[in-house]
C-alpha cells in the first residue's frame, strides 16, 4: 500500500534522509522509532506530501506522491494523520473539527456528516463533549477527537507522528486503545513511536531510524528479540529501562 | 478675553442665517459614510495582500510587500493629492474623463479610495502576523485533511486570525475614523470641513469645534464599546482573553 524506495531529503545542505526504503501492506502496522532528530517525522509527512524530497519515490495505492501532477489534496484526504500537538481547530467545536473536510472535500451533506462524526466520536467515547471546544478538553480527548477527525474521511491508511508524546502519563492509555483497536481492525498503520509496549502489541514490523537512515526493518519479535545494530540496541535499552 | 458664548450657534435649524445644526448632522454623516467604506477597503484589500505576504509564492510575497511599502510610507495628505490630481492624469482618456466630469461626487469616492488603500497597508500588517501566529501545525492538519491551500485559508487560518487581530483591527478603524478628516482637503464635506465652515460664518469657533471634538470622542467610544463585545462574542470558548479588556 505504501512503497517508500530510496528516498532522500535535503534541508539545504543539511541531510536529513538517507536513501530510505521501506513498505506498509494494506492491513499492516509499521512502527518507527528512534532518537530525536532522526528524521522520523520528516520520513512519515514525505508520505502524504507534507514534505517535499528531492530523491527516490514514495506511492501509496500506486500512485506516486513526488510526481509532477499528483493530486495531492486528493491523496491527502484519503490518507489520515494524526499529530503530536492534536492540531484541533480551535475555532470549531468537535463536531465541526470531524466534519469540516466531509463537508469541503468529500463534499458530504452536513446530515451525513453529522451523522458520520457522531458514529465516530462515540467510538472514540467523546460524544458528549460534540458541542465543546478543543481547549476545553483535556489532552488526550483531543488526541482522540484527531483521530476520530482522520478516520471520517475514511482513509486507506493511517499515519500517526508520536500521537502520545504529548499527553500527562496517565491519558496515554486512552489514545492507544483507540490505536490498538485501529489496529486490530486491520487499519493499515505508520505510527512513529516510543511507546514499545504498542509496538509489541500490535505491529508487525519495527522500523528503526538514526541519522536520516533506516538502520532496521525488521518483524517485530525479531526487533525485541535481537537487533542487530548497536544503535538500535543501545536505543532499545534506553527506552525500555523508562 | 473676553468671549461670547453662543451655544445656539451649533443647534440653529432655521432661525439663523444658515442651517448650522444640520451642517454638522450631515459632516458627521459624511465623516461616518466615508469611514465605514474605507474600512471595508481597507479590510478586503488588507486581508488579501496580508494573506500574499504568508504565501509560498515568492512573487506574490514581493508584490504583497511593494504595495505595504508603497502605501505606508507616502504621507496620507500626499497621497489623498496625488488620487485628486495626479491619477486621473495618467489614466487613458476615457477613465480620466469619467473620473473628472461624469462620477457624481467625485471628490467622496478619491477620499474613499485613498483612505482605504492607505490603511489596507496596516491591516495588511495585522492579518499577517495574525497568520504568522498561529502554529505551523495547524496548516499541516488542515492539509492532511485534503483541504487546498485557499481552503486551509478560508476555514482555518483566517478565521483564527481575525480573532486574534480584533483590537489592532478596532485601532485600525479608529484610524481611518481620524484620517477621514484629511479628505477636507480635496473638498469633502466632512466633520471638521463643515466645523471649519461654521466657524467662518459665524466666529463661534471655541463653540464648533467643542461639538465636533465631542462628536469624534463619542463616536470613538462607541465604536471601542461595540468592538469589546465583539470580541468577547468570537472569543475562542476555553481560551484566555486576549489584550486585557
Ligand atoms: N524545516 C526544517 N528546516 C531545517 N531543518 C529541519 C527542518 N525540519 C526538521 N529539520 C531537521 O531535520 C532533522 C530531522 O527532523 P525530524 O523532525 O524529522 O526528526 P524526528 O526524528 O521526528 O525527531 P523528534 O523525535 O524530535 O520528533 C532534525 O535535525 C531537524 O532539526
Ligand atoms: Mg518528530
Amino acid at each position: 500500500m505504501i512503497e517508500i524506495q530510496d528516498v532522500s531529503k535535503w534541508f539545504g545542505d543539511f541531510r536529513v534522509l538517507s536513501n530510505c526504503s521501506t513498505h506498509v501492506a494494506k492491513g499492516e502496522v509499521v512502527v518507527i522509532c528512534g532518537p530525536s532528530g532522526s528524521g522520523k517525522s520528516t520520513l512519515i509527512k514525505c508520505i502524504n506530501g507534507l514534505e517535499s524530497f528531492q530523491e527516490g519515490v514514495i506511492t501509496v495505492n500506486g500512485i506516486s506522491v513526488g510526481a509532477e501532477g499528483t493530486n495531492l489534496p486528493k491523496l491527502r484526504a484519503s490518507i489520515g494523520m494524526v499529530f503530536q500537538n492534536f492540531e484541533l481547530f480551535p475555532h470549531m467545536t468537535i463536531a465541526e473539527n470531524v466534519c469540516l473536510a466531509q463537508l469541503k472535500v468529500l463534499n458530504r451533506s452536513r446530515a451525513e456528516a453529522e451523522e458520520r462524526a457522531a458514529q465516530l466520536l462515540n467510538r472514540v467515547g467523546l460524544s458528549n463533549q460534540a458541542a465543546k471546544h478543543p481547549a476545553q478538553l483535556s489532552g488526550g480527548q483531543q488526541q482522540r477527537v484527531a483521530i476520530a477527525r482522520a478516520l471520517a474521511m475514511d482513509p486507506i491508511a493511517m499515519l500517526f507522528d508520536e500521537p502520545t508524546s504529548a499527553l500527562d502519563p496517565e491519558m496515554i492509555n486512552e489514545v492507544l486503545d483507540v490505536m490498538v483497536a485501529l489496529a486490530q481492525e486491520g487499519m493499515t498503520m505508520m505510527v512513529v513511536t516510543h511507546e514499545m509496549g504498542f509496538a509489541r502489541k500490535v505491529a508487525d514490523r519495527v522500523v528503526f531510524m538514526d541519522e536520516g537512515r533506516i538502520e532496521e526493518d525488521a518483524r517485530t519479535e525479531e526487533f525485541f528479540g535481537a537487533p542487530r545494530g548497536e544503535r538500535a540496541q543501545m536505543f532499545l535499552s534506553k527506552i525500555l529501562s523508562h | 478675553m473676553k468671549y461670547n458664548w453662543n451655544w445656539n450657534v451649533v443647534l440653529c435649524r432655521s432661525e439663523c442665517a444658515q442651517p448650522y445644526f444640520d451642517w454638522i448632522l450631515s459632516g458627521l454623516g459624511w465623516t461616518l459614510v466615508v469611514s465605514v467604506m474605507a474600512w471595508l477597503i481597507a479590510f478586503s484589500v488588507g486581508s488579501v495582500v496580508g494573506v500574499a505576504k504568508t504565501a509560498e509564492n515568492r512573487g506574490l510575497r514581493l508584490v504583497a510587500k511593494g504595495y505595504v511599502e508603497l502605501f505606508r510610507n507616502i504621507p496620507l495628505l500626499v497621497q489623498m493629492f496625488l488620487w485628486f490630481y495626479v491619477v486621473p492624469e495618467l489614466l487613458p482618456k476615457v477613465a480620466g474623463h469619467f473620473l473628472k466630469r461624469e462620477l457624481p461626487l467625485p471628490e467622496y469616492w478619491t477620499a474613499i479610495v485613498c483612505l482605504g488603500l492607505y490603511h489596507a497597508s496596516r491591516t495588511a500588517e495585522q492579518v499577517r502576523a495574525g497568520i504568522e501566529a498561529i502554529p505551523r501545525g495547524q496548516t499541516l492538519a488542515a492539509l492532511a485533511l485534503g483541504l487546498t491551500r485557499g481552503q486551509v485559508y478560508r476555514y482555518v487560518l483566517l478565521p483564527v486570525s481575525y480573532r486574534i487581530i480584533v483590537p489592532p483591527l478596532t485601532s485600525d478603524f479608529m484610524g481611518i475614523f481620524k484620517n477621514s478628516s484629511v479628505a477636507l482637503t480635496i473638498g469633502v464635506l466632512e466633520l471638521t470641513a463643515q466645523s471649519r465652515q461654521i466657524a467662518e460664518y459665524t466666529f463661534n469657533i471655541f463653540e464648533i469645534f467643542t461639538v465636533a471634538t465631542v462628536l469624534y470622542m463619542l463616536v470613538t467610544l462607541i465604536v471601542v464599546t461595540v468592538m469589546r463585545y465583539v470580541e468577547k462574542k468570537v472569543r475562542i470558548p476555553g481560551t484566555i482573553a486576549m489584550g486585557g479588556s
